[in-house]
């Protein structure tokens, strides 16, 4: 508390500060997650230093890997680090305030500049680059995916069930796979866990 | 009471996608498109303003579904759901589970869940693709083949094939956008 007390300005100065960064950020970035975890480097490991190279590493790994946005997940960690509780609020504020109020404002007016004619003519055009884009991102991820024979599986599997559902109409929600795949991922790790404690010398064989 | 049911979906989209915005997409697909709130077309409009505006994809398709369905407060209540699981976890993480994702049992875990994710992004566009282009809602319903919107698909693949093949580097998606909004014009509007 003393210290907190001492630094004072110093804190209010760098809690502006990691609030002030996100908000450019947030405000700057288009293209989601990927396009910010450069600009977040940029700012927060080359320029201000407050944030080691190797600690940025761990950082994006984390946030790949917790659910939710890779932007929240990443701003709300480097408030964290650097200021506490109201650091990571903080952060996350301003990284969400530009969206949402750029946002709400187009939504507020979205229908009626769809219902200009060319206008609607333009959104039939870039409905299909919609498409084009999520399935460049999942191309995207497939090629970086390891092609082990148990990726490939889970992969195939859920595809295959998801598409198979929606053009049967069966309703099965998207949570299962998750659940499922994670499942299954752990269960065999565990069952290879568990046979090569049975057998050491094969352990230390892959070792 | 929408707002709660607003808050509610986007909590649990933000609890359980993995891979950012993309990620969530077939998520949001399947509650969107559920609960009677977009059809299609107007969930792909929301994806392209989404993209194309800056912030997290996530962040903009909540309040975009969020303001759609139950205006300010709507927006508010759906964003502050996909945020607030990520929001609690990361401090989770940064405080106390600081070794969280080196134990062995998490790895496999998520080991099991990336190539899942995957597969949905993949099922999601081929089933968006089926039923914008080619019509197909599921297999009782007729075909009603939209050649239009199959020959914008056939230019943006090429345009993006051949700077990948040139460049080196991915085309940007937004300058893709305006591409295919132009396409549409001639084509739909004349």
């Amino acid at each position: 508390m003393k210290d907190e007390k001492r630094n004072g300005t110093g804190r209010l100065k760098s809690l502006w500060l990691l609030f002030i960064t996100m908000l450019k950020i947030g405000l700057f970035t288009f293209g989601g997650g990927y396009a910010m975890i450069h600009l977040l480097e940029n700012e927060f490991v080359s320029k201000k230093k407050w944030i080691e190279e190797d600690e940025f590493m761990d950082l994006v790994a984390i946030a790949e890997s917790t659910p939710g946005p890779i932007a929240i997940n990443c701003s709300t960690y480097i408030g964290y680090k650097k200021e506490k509780i109201l650091g990571a609020v903080l952060a996350t504020l301003g990284m969400c305030i530009p969206s949402f109020i750029i946002i709400f404002f187009i939504s507020l007016f979205f229908n009626q500049f769809l219902s200009i004619g060319w206008v609607a003519s333009a959104f039939k055009g870039i409905q299909v680059c919609v498409v084009f884009l999520i399935l460049s991102a999942g191309v995207k991820m497939l090629k970086k995916m390891k092609k082990k024979p148990f990726n490939l599986i889970v992969m195939s599997a859920t595809f295959l069930c998801m598409v198979a559902f929606s053009v049967f109409a069966v309703s099965f929600s998207s949570i299962f796979y998750i659940l499922i795949s994670g499942f299954v991922g752990l269960l065999i790790y565990l069952i290879g866990y568990f046979k090569s404690k049975k057998s050491p010398e094969k352990k230390e064989d892959e070792q | 009471m929408i707002y709660l049911k607003l808050f509610l979906t986007f909590l649990k989209i933000g609890a359980v996608s993995f891979g950012g915005g993309y990620g969530m997409i077939s998520l949001i697909r399947e509650d969107c498109l559920g609960y009677g709130w977009l059809t299609e077309e107007e969930l792909l409009n929301f994806i392209a303003v989404a993209e194309s505006t800056p912030g997290p994809i996530a962040v903009n398709m909540a309040t975009f579904v969020g303001s759609s369905q139950g205006g300010f407060w709507g927006a508010m209540l759906a964003t502050l759901g996909v945020v607030l699981p990520s929001f609690i976890i990361i401090l989770l993480v940064a405080s106390l589970l600081t070794k969280l994702l080196k134990y062995a049992g998490v790895k496999a875990v998520l080991g099991g869940i990336k190539p899942a994710i995957v597969g949905m992004i993949l099922a999601t566009a081929l089933t968006m693709f089926l039923s914008v282009i080619l019509n197909i809602r599921a297999v009782q319903s007729a075909v009603s083949f939209d050649w239009k919107g199959l020959v914008i698909f056939g230019v943006l693949l090429m345009v993006a094939l051949a700077y990948f093949k040139w460049k080196k580097k991915a085309f940007s998606p937004i300058l893709l956008i305006v591409i295919s909004g132009v396409l549409g014009v001639l084509m739909y509007g004349i």
